[in-house]
């Protein structure tokens, strides 16, 4: 298979400069990269393959992030035990705001509303709430060791989070195949067609609601091991929810490269403007906002589609040729 | 007399004060090819909405296949074996025809390249064996008819409820489809026809339906029912006439 092809060249050149680069910059960068890829994967298994656009992710992210930091705290479980606690927390949460949404069936800008409602609700839960640390947050003690999912060097988490875009990677290229993935396609592009063809369309939006939540708390989960520190703006707040959704949108929705890409482009547009402006707050936001609109403009395809467009017009071209 | 395959009952569907569909009965008998015809707005697509499971029917049965099937959700009704087709086409754009004749043939068919062989086979039967790689969006209007077709069909479909299939073609086009239509009814599947083109109803169909203004006015043969005097009165006049004469001699 094509896709298992390019997966495993991916694998193999990222995992190659996490383990031979030994420039902190570098392996930095890519952490930021592929922590923001596994984000907008997740948002393009719901948005990108689904057609439901959440503006809330953040609720799934900060469910895994609260569920990875407190299963820790307060339960005093090892925190890699909790990775997969704080995804299936995720997922749970994804199942319960699909079930809600999808069965009133609300759609467009109503499920991006309602995703965006539940994450500010969600924020103002976790600031009054005893056991989140409300607005003071909660922070993990520090204790490097790889066994207590904390490295010494960004190599470590460079390398968790390869594993984790992997994964994404593998699932995107499963719906690609599969008759869930054609479904699951067929509901995003006309939900009646699909519906006389014997599709339930809210089974269906809710199964990618609940793996979208669950790679998304898996980010939380990461986000929380990284930095050992989780607050409710960080958790519930805007600034992750637009984060999945534009290296999603800026890639090219419904991709199995897009959300890499896009990511990719959006952590270097962010290294980038943080050189040029310094430590201006919030200057990345304001850039990001001037690409989406760009993005949206010209390119509605992102950058996958530019590839795509190109490859087609070299076929047609060929294909003259011939004729 | 077998059972038939599908027994409308009394349905009546009504949008605040305005009864759509009032007091429908009808019953289509296994492996025939049927046509429901009438003015526009009579009703048509709403009763066909209602049957499949679109629209909840506010009074009435439909019974399928010996099963009570009211207000059954369309997914459910497609997998006991009826599906619709859409008067404004609807494709998934975005994929290929190859891949959209596929979400069709997934209703039985779990692996995707058995899914996709399958999609083949059907294409050819609709003629769209030369296109199956090219995306949906691209294809001109007769095409989008036939790959509505060609996904219903892929359903493995025992009762099809086409709406104006032939809609928005022109002569030739249309002259190229009958053929298709009368081979997938040769073929066993019991087929329910929406048409406004009456060449197609007079060369398909062996029994009609006349609806207008949601009420039931005729129904037999195509013969009998163009010289009911109710049904040219509902089609207001002359003017049909006149069209009927035109439709029988291209």
């Amino acid at each position: 298979m094509k896709d298992m092809g390019t997966i495993a060249v991916f694998v193999i050149v990222v995992a190659a400069v996490a383990l031979l680069s030994s420039s902190g910059v570098t392996l930095n960068f890519l952490m930021m990269a592929l922590y923001a890829m596994l984000m907008a994967q997740a948002w393009n298994l719901l948005g990108g393959f689904g057609g439901q656009f959440s503006f809330g992710h953040a609720l799934f992210f900060g469910s895994g992030a609260y569920v990875q930091a407190i299963a820790q705290l307060n339960g005093g479980i090892n925190p890699w035990l909790a990775l997969p606690l704080a995804v299936g927390a995720a997922a749970v949460v994804g199942a319960a705001i699909g079930a809600l949404a999808f069965r009133y069936g609300l759609k467009g800008s109503y499920f991006a509303l309602i995703t965006l409602a539940f994450a500010e609700v969600f924020r103002i839960l976790a600031l009054s709430a005893p056991f989140t640390g409300g607005g003071v947050g909660l922070m993990l003690p520090l204790r490097r060791a790889a066994s207590n999912l904390q490295f010494d060097s960004p190599r470590g988490y460079v390398l968790l989070a390869l594993a984790l875009v992997t994964l994404g990677l593998l699932v995107t290229a499963w719906l690609r195949r599969s008759r869930f993935g054609a479904r699951l396609q067929a509901v995003r592009d006309n939900e009646d067609a699909a519906q006389a063809l014997g599709i339930d369309p809210f089974r269906i939006k809710l199964v990618a609601c609940v793996l979208s939540g669950a790679f998304m708390g898996a980010a939380g989960a990461f986000y929380v091991q990284v930095f050992q520190y989780i607050d409710p703006g960080i958790a519930f707040g805007p600034t992750t929810s637009i984060e999945a959704l534009l290296g999603a949108i800026v890639g090219g929705m419904g991709t199995l490269w897009g959300p890499v890409l896009g990511a990719l482009a959006l952590q270097a547009l962010s290294e980038l403007t943080r050189n040029l402006f310094g430590a201006l707050p919030g200057i990345n936001m304001v850039i990001y906002g001037a690409v989406l609109v760009l993005i949206v403009m010209f390119m509605p395809r992102g950058i996958a589609g530019l590839g795509l467009s190109v490859r087609t017009a070299w076929k047609r071209r060929g294909g003259n040729d011939h004729g | 007399m077998a059972e038939p395959l599908l027994q409308v009952q009394g349905l009546s569907v009504a949008f605040g004060g305005l009864r759509a569909v009032d007091d429908v009965s009808l019953s289509v008998p296994r492996a025939s090819l049927t046509a429901l015809i009438g003015p526009n707005g009579a009703g048509k697509t709403t009763l066909f909405a209602s049957i499949s499971g679109f629209l909840k029917p506010d009074a009435g049965r439909v019974v399928f296949d010996g099963h009570d099937i009211t207000g059954q959700a369309p997914h459910l009704n497609a997998r006991a074996g009826m599906t619709r087709t859409f008067q404004i086409v609807q494709p998934f754009a975005a994929q290929t025809v190859r891949e959209n004749i596929a979400v069709g043939a997934h209703l039985h068919i779990a692996g995707r390249k058995a899914a996709l062989a399958e999609a083949e086979q059907v294409a050819r039967r609709v003629g769209l064996a030369g296109q199956l790689d090219r995306p949906a969006a691209e294809l001109t209007v007769a095409g989008r008819k036939r790959l509505e077709l060609a996904r219903a069909l892929a359903t493995r479909a025992r009762l099809l409820l086409l709406d104006e299939v032939l809609a928005g073609l022109n002569p030739q086009e249309i002259a190229d489809m009958i053929p298709v239509v009368r081979g997938i009814a040769a073929g066993g599947i019991t087929v329910v026809m929406i048409e406004h083109v009456m060449q197609a109803v007079m060369n398909l169909a062996a029994h009609v339906w006349v609806l207008a203004q949601g009420r039931l006015i005729a129904q037999g043969s195509p013969a009998q029912v163009t010289r009911d005097r109710k049904v040219i009165e509902a089609y207001l006049g002359h003017g049909t006439a006149a069209r009927l004469r035109n439709a029988v001699s291209p």
